[in-house]
């Protein structure tokens, strides 16, 4: 666990499964947090890509969700734990091309199967787990040393 | 190249932005599958694209690209528009198909932000 003396930034957002409107507000909303901490361009891009495939398969999968983000001196860590149908595959949804996205979904421009696997590669640090109709969890790290 | 002289080749209108028409822009990506344009769009990019949701508007945030090209004479809703306003994201419309629209600036020295994907 992190010590409080140590956290810069903690903050907490809902996310509406279902609802396209708000999709990504979260995910924009976290990118100028970091902006505002001035930290590199490259990190908080990073940060924004994992955040956003994040709340976006929330919106697309699950019933409601949270995502939270925490600065500490040495990295940014980002949580997306969510009430859903959960996962009952991780290995095969990590495959890109695996999706099993609805046309509603589709007609966005998603559900090509990229998502758990783009969060991968930004993150320093990807850890999933999923319990099927209990909800899946996410945490993701990324170094700033 | 700066951005007028994308929006001059392309023959295109300026729906937001026309005050950041002096940048540098050098690449470009161009796709209609958003999960894609998130996969393999580099920072500074042009992104070619025909969709015209809100998610482009965000995604283009997120990846911090240069300025969103719609092709195929696609209008945005106000929403999008508004919320391209607000990040400071340019937005240029060109009647050219994507085709076109890419082609016109690749020989006019735009280079794709990758050439091919790793597999
Ligand atoms: N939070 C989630 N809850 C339930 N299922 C999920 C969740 N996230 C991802 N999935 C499942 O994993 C698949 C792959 O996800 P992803 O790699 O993001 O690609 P895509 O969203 O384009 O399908 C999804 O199609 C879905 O079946
Ligand atoms: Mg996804």
């Amino acid at each position: 666990m992190v010590s409080v003396e140590k956290i810069l930034e903690k903050h907490d957002f809902d996310i509406e499964g279902g609802n396209f409107n708000k999709a990504g507000t979260v995910s924009t909303r976290i990118k100028s947090i970091l902006k505002h901490r001035q930290l590199p361009d490259e990190i908080v891009r990073r940060s924004a890509i994992v955040c956003y495939e994040a709340e976006i398969n929330i919106v697309s999968y699950a019933k409601k969700g949270v995502i939270s983000l925490t600065v500490i001196p040495d990295k940014i860590i980002i949580e997306a734990n969510d009430e859903g149908p959960g996962i009952p595959n991780i290995e095969l949804a990590m495959q890109q091309g695996y999706s099993t996205a609805n046309q509603q979904i589709r007609e966005m421009g998603f559900g090509a199967g990229m998502g758990l696997y783009n969060i991968k590669t930004y993150s320093d640090v990807f850890d999933i787990t999923s319990e099927v109709n209990k909800g899946t969890f996410l945490k993701m790290a990324i170094n700033l040393i | 190249m700066k951005l007028r002289e994308v929006k001059e080749i392309l023959d295109a209108n300026v729906i937001v932005g026309e005050e950041k028409l002096d940048m540098e822009v050098k690449t470009a990506f161009g796709a209609d599958l958003m999960s894609d344009v998130l996969a393999f769009a580099k920072a500074g990019s042009l992104l070619l694209t025909g969709l015209t949701n809100t998610q482009v508007i965000r995604i283009a945030n997120v990846l911090d690209i240069a300025a969103i090209i719609l092709v195929r004479g696609k209008k945005p809703p106000m929403e999008a528009l508004e919320l391209a306003k607000d990040l400071h994201i340019p937005i240029l419309t060109t009647k050219y198909i994507l085709f076109e629209t890419a082609g016109r600036l690749y020989t006019r020295g735009i280079v794709g932000c990758l050439e091919k994907v790793e597999k």
